[in-house]
């Protein structure tokens, strides 16, 4: 079948932590237009949410960089959301994405978010190059409108 | 759009310490939860330190870590940790991290 894509848009911010609330609210309001259940948006706030907070707290650790955010929705009701940073880069993609695997030296990071973006979603897709940078897209369907 | 900051109210009943959790727990907000909880945690050592999140709206794996993290630090003091008001969302997010099987947040008296 084909889908033809029919809203899109792009938004960037500096990778500060007041920006994680922030992009979950453009992702809500980009998403709510397609009239998603209560669900489908929370999964879809969440995913985001780690990506971003990724960008935030891993890619550029001791810096403030910027976070690039691309939303698309298709005529098949799917949603493809890529979110991007220009940080440190993912030595090992394969590693990074085993549940309970994390970097972080403070201790209170769990190592899920990648596991909880892969429940929530149903894709995702990972690309990273050392020292470059990190590239998430995120896909989810989101079910028929039901007459109401 | 309606959201709200993380923010928890502490509250000292007898020998338990009460943290109410409410509005949005991500990265940026679990900092000073985290830091509100441990300071009053450390000052009153208390026999008991319970979550109360029915106030939560949002969270996400930042939020796993505030929980786990109280949880680690409670245990190691000898204060016992409970996790009360898990809502349906919240409840999804601690299963799929396996929570289960260390802190027990699913309500047993329900109704009946
Ligand atoms: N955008 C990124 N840039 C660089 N490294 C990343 C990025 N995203 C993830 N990583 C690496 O992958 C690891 C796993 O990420 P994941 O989100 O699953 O767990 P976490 O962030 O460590 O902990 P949690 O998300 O549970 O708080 C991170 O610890 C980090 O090393
Ligand atoms: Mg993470």
């Amino acid at each position: 079948m084909k889908k033809n894509c029919e809203n899109a848009m792009k938004a960037e911010f500096p990778s500060l932590s007041q920006n994680e609330a922030l992009a979950r609210a453009l992702v809500s309001s980009f998403v709510m237009q397609l009239n998603p259940t209560v669900s489908e948006l929370a999964d879809i706030k969440c995913a985001v949410s780690e990506a971003v907070t990724n960008c935030i707290v891993h890619a550029y650790r001791d810096t403030v960089g910027t976070v690039y955010l691309s939303l698309k929705s298709y005529s098949d009701r799917s949603v493809k959301i890529e979110i991007k940073d220009r940080g440190c880069g993912i030595e090992d993609i394969a590693s990074a994405m085993q549940p309970m695997f994390t970097t972080d030296r403070e201790g209170e990071r769990s190592g899920l978010g990648f596991t909880v973006m892969e429940s929530f979603c149903d894709k995702l897709r990972v690309t990273s190059k050392p020292k470059k940078g990190t590239k998430v897209t995120l896909t989810k369907s989101l079910s028929r409108l039901c007459a109401n | 759009m309606d959201f709200e900051n993380g923010s928890v109210k502490l509250t000292l009943d007898g020998e338990t310490l009460w943290a109410h959790i409410r509005g949005e727990i991500d990265h940026h907000s679990a900092k000073s939860i985290r830091e509100a909880i441990d300071t009053l945690l450390a000052s009153s050592a208390p026999e008991a330190l319970i979550l109360e999140l029915s106030g939560v709206t949002f969270m996400d794996s930042s939020g796993l870590g505030l929980v786990l993290g109280r949880y680690t630090k409670a245990t190691e003091a000898g204060i016992a940790f409970s996790v009360t008001g898990a809502t349906e969302r919240i409840t999804k997010m601690f299963d799929m991290a396996g929570l289960d099987r260390i802190i027990d947040y699913k309500e047993r008296n329900t109704s009946k």
